[in-house]
């Protein structure tokens, strides 16, 4: 049994990380997701969260956006939508997709199919603002 | 013979022509390049999504989810994919052709076929010819497609599918070959049909499902319709600029060819009148002597 996991993350537009890794925590459909290496297989959806990855002492955050997670043979495949990592997301433009979708939340009625919309943007800008704030 | 004056006059516009053409293969060139990166770097998460649908379908179980039944042959759509603008050579003909075709040969096969076509280019090409066809045009899309662009198209078509609308989705698009080699290609998105790999029907270790299978593959489905849509895309937008740089680039060498062949013309007719002046002066000289 190999000692490390593969890490495979790519979204529509390119392949973002490819790498050897220790430990993976993943955001879940059902809740949080912790791997390891020898992990059974496994094929789960993804929520817009926080994917973590640690490299001996080294920790990376990644803020992913919907998708899916594959493990087979300690091969982690990560098919997401979008992913960021803390550099990449600009701070002032997630807070203020956070005022908008805020707002917006206290003025729109519960059944309206926009405020489905304005949350998940809800989640999207509270979860980059979290990885920004942690650095890589 | 024409003047002097006329032959300048056609250099000058044959120059300009050369200078447009020029210019536009140059953009096509650059515009290829990143079309082609776009396309490239979009293959990685088609061929993962592909190995994780068919290590799906190799567990299969029979229980058919609505996007994989076969329902016969009914009402069909087919998706072409041309451009917004011309001068690319035959890419747009060529594309609409095999729409045509299609749908010609398939006319006893399918009760209706149903066209929508993205892209300015295809729906005057065919609207003279299979004009009825034509139900649906998105024009301006797909320069700088995005992946939400596929998105929505994606939607449009698997709600069409879902309310049993149609029962079969092509399309049609030109796959990128090289800058100068574009292949029409026809791919069958709706009901989706996975491909077996052998080697994982081997090893089939069970999966734990989180939530559960059926919903894991009801989102994967969709996915992998948009995902197809969107490499069509990129595939169709990176064939244009290179059938439109290949054909800026054989208008420019005409042009050149043209300019040399007026410029010749040009230093002849000179060349005679020249001729032609010296000897009305020397003859002008005899006769006064």
């Amino acid at each position: 049994m190999a000692d490390k996991l593969k890490l495979e993350m790519v979204t529509p537009y390119k392949r973002v990380l490819s790498v050897e890794v220790d430990e993976i925590t993943a955001p879940g459909f059902v809740g949080e997701l912790g791997l390891l290496p020898g992990h059974t297989p496994l094929l789960t959806t993804l929520k817009v969260g926080e994917l973590t990855y640690k490299n001996g002492n080294e920790v990376f955050h990644i803020a992913v956006n919907w998708g899916y997670l594959e493990v087979e043979d300690d091969l982690v495949t990560v098919l997401v939508d979008t992913a960021e990592t803390a550099d990449e997301i600009d701070l002032a433009r997630a807070k203020a997709a956070l005022g908008r979708a805020e707002d917006a939340l206290k003025t729109l009625p519960l059944e309206d199919k926009k405020y489905m919309v304005m949350e998940a943007a809800l989640q999207r800008a509270l979860i980059r603002i979290q990885v920004a704030g942690k650095g890589h | 013979m024409p003047s002097l004056k006329d032959i300048k006059k056609r250099i000058g516009s044959v120059k300009n022509t050369q200078q447009i053409t020029k210019a536009m293969k140059m953009v096509a060139a650059a515009k290829l390049r990143r079309a082609q990166e776009a396309a490239v770097a979009a293959r990685p998460y088609a061929e993962k999504l592909q190995s994780v649908m068919s290590n799906l379908a190799a567990r299969e179980e029979g229980d058919g989810h609505v996007l994989l039944n076969q329902r016969g042959t009914g009402r069909a759509l087919i998706v072409l994919m041309t451009a917004d603008r011309g001068l690319c050579g035959g890419f747009n003909a060529n594309v609409s052709k095999e729409a045509e075709r299609f749908i010609r040969s398939n006319e006893q096969g399918y009760d209706d076929i149903d066209l929508m076509i993205i892209g300015r280019k295809g729906r005057d090409f065919l609207r003279s010819r299979v004009g009825d066809h034509i139900t649906k045009v998105h024009e301006n899309i797909t320069t700088d497609a995005t992946y939400k662009t596929a998105q929505l198209i994606g939607v449009e078509i698997i709600d069409a599918y879902s309310e049993e609308k149609y029962d079969a989705v092509y399309v049609i698009y030109n796959a990128f070959q090289s800058a100068i080699v574009q292949i029409v290609t026809v791919e069958q998105v709706l009901p989706i049909q996975p491909k077996e790999t052998e080697a994982v029907q081997e090893g089939t270790v069970d999966y734990l499902y989180e939530p559960d299978r059926g919903e894991v593959l009801s989102q994967l489905l969709p996915k992998m319709v948009e995902v197809q849509i969107f490499r069509a895309l990129l595939e169709s937008n990176a064939s244009e600029q290179g059938a439109r740089m290949s054909s800026m680039d054989s208008a420019s060498r005409n042009a050149s060819e043209m300019i040399g062949k007026l410029t010749l013309q040009y230093n002849r007719a000179r060349q005679a009148a020249i001729t032609k002046e010296l000897m009305e002066i020397i003859s002008g000289a005899e006769s006064i002597k």
